[in-house]
């Protein structure tokens, strides 16, 4: 097995103070796998990370084979200006940009793949409405669409469930298992373990250190989340410097 | 009667200047006004206008009141100001709002003690400050008008998809294209272009009017950018045509005259704009079926 992500001795955080603390492994290629932990756990840090909005504060992310332009994010709550005037099928066709670039025309085939795709997630008959029209889990369905005609490898999803009633959430859900189906890397970070226990095959459990990480049965242990709770402590102003050796 | 107010200022070739060069100014003050209030730089607008002051001072300083001269100081001033500014304000983190006001104050001092110092006289520098008086321009001026907004909307036709998307969805646009940051400078250029134009046409305390203005209007009538953008356009050429009019029969600047023009439009649109005005609100009809 390939992997397009690898973390080695992976920190990432804000002012010198870690978010994500001596993380090592893998990101298999074509796997599904959640992203979980308290509130504070560093899950959206490392998505962060992973993406390049921010700069590790020491070891890397080893990329292989992946260009920027293959990872597709959503992140949690997304910069978008609701109250700009622009269509959801404008907003939606963005999602062509690595193909169609600052010049690009948007031809009759395209148009079918964006109106697929809205179809897909359900948002027929709201192309032309104004984007602040929408409801939140209309938006999440807009924005599942964009990243569809994205077409990544890699899909980075920060709390994509989050505050979406339960039908948005299983026609969302039917998306990431079909873009693993797709033998896409996705993933996700989320709070529901239920949910992660049903579909998703792998587990990362974050504490701001990394807990456990591997088959989802063998990470979701009673001791394993008790562990990560107790482990996310308070932000600590008067930390001193991590006494961990640099690796060479 | 009636003809004579519309027909008798044409055979005037400093009117007819006068009118094609607001004409050809709403083109360009459109779309850039648009993009002002969507990224909501109306006030930095402003604060630009007066900023190249300054600039436009030391070229009359160096060469009289000629408009080339002019435009080159305006043009490196405003460019220089928005660089330093938009480095000022990511470095500092000081209250926006505060820095502009100073900005605009201590920038249009200068500029008027600079060509008063040089001996500029009262009429001229009204006509500094406010525009032509009676709407009588020069061909030199309507030149460097036309040539601003031609250039402005080519580059505008180029940007477009980036600077959209800029403003609605900047975290996407990063993380997929490079182009923001070239979109945003371009932008500014052609802001300063526009305010320059803008101010030959128009003068230094008004100019910036037939920008922001406009774009305000249009956003009482529509939900979609490019909508906004023709609307835009419309109210400033409405607006400019009408102000230039009533300038030459008055006997007045055209500064006031347009931007008095626009805001007529603008309280129009506040009342009985479609999207948002007061008269909508207030009786906004049965709700519907569904």
């Amino acid at each position: 097995m390939t992997a397009p992500l690898r973390f080695q001795n992976l920190t990432l955080g804000y002012d010198r103070h870690p978010a994500v603390h001596h993380l090592d492994g893998a990101v298999e290629a074509g796997s599904l796998t959640a992203v979980v932990g308290p509130n504070g756990a560093g899950k959206s840090t490392l998505f962060k990370g992973i993406v390049g909005v921010l700069k590790p504060l020491a070891g890397a992310i080893a990329f292989d084979g992946v260009q920027p332009r293959d990872i597709a994010y959503l992140p949690q709550v997304a910069e978008i200006d609701r109250s700009f005037p622009i269509s959801v099928y404008d907003l939606i066709a963005m999602g062509l940009w690595q193909s169609k670039g600052v010049f690009g025309g948007i031809g009759r085939e395209d148009r079918g793949t964006i109106e697929h795709a809205i179809e897909t997630v359900g948002l027929s008959g709201f192309e032309q409405r104004a984007i602040g029209t929408l409801s939140g889990g209309q938006m999440q369905r807009a924005l599942f669409a964009r990243l569809l005609l994205q077409d990544a490898r890699i899909i980075v999803l920060d709390e994509p469930f989050a505050a979406i009633d339960t039908k948005t959430a299983s026609d969302l859900l039917a998306l990431v298992r079909r873009w693993h189906d797709e033998k896409r890397t996705v993933l996700t970070a989320l709070h529901d373990l239920d949910l992660v226990t049903k579909t998703f095959p792998q587990t990362l459990l974050l504490a701001r250190e990394p807990v456990a990480w591997g088959a989802t049965a063998e990470v979701l242990t009673p001791d394993n989340i008790t562990k990560a709770r107790r482990m996310c402590e308070a932000f600590d102003e008067e930390a001193v410097a991590c006494a961990a050796p640099e690796p060479a | 009667m009636l003809s004579d107010f519309f027909l008798k200022p044409f055979s005037d070739a400093s009117f007819r200047h006068s009118l094609a060069a607001v004409l050809a100014l709403s083109f360009s003050a459109g779309p850039i006004g648009v993009f002002l209030l969507l990224r909501r730089m109306s006030l930095v607008g402003d604060a630009m206008a007066h900023a190249i002051l300054p600039g436009v001072a030391i070229g009359f300083l160096a060469a009289g009141l000629n408009v080339f001269a002019m435009t080159l100081g305006g043009l490196v001033a405003g460019l220089l100001i928005a660089l330093v500014a938009g480095a000022v304000s990511r470095a500092t983190k000081l209250q926006e709002d505060a820095s502009l006001a100073v900005f605009l104050l201590v920038s249009l001092a200068l500029g008027v003690v600079i060509v008063t110092v040089k001996g500029m006289d009262v009429d001229q520098l009204m006509t500094f400050l406010f525009g032509e008086t009676a709407a009588k321009m020069t061909a030199e001026k309507l030149f460097v008008i036309a040539a601003n907004s031609t250039a402005s909307l080519i580059a505008l036709a180029l940007i477009y998809r980036p600077l959209v998307l800029g403003c609605v969805d900047p975290g996407f646009l990063r993380s997929v294209s490079r182009a923001d940051g070239i979109a945003h400078l371009t932008f500014l250029v052609l802001l300063v272009l526009s305010l320059i134009s803008a101010f030959h046409a128009l003068g230094t305390l008004l100019g910036v009017g037939i920008i922001i203005v406009p774009a305000a209007t249009a956003r009482f009538w529509t939900r979609d950018i490019s909508m906004m953008i023709v609307l835009a356009m419309g109210s400033a050429l409405v607006s400019g045509a009408a102000g230039v009019l009533f300038a030459f029969h008055a006997g007045i600047p055209a500064g006031p005259a347009v931007t008095l023009a626009a805001g007529i439009l603008y309280l129009g649109s506040v009342a009985f704009g479609r999207v948002g005005g007061l008269f909508r609100q207030a009786f906004p009809g049965r709700h519907l079926e569904a």
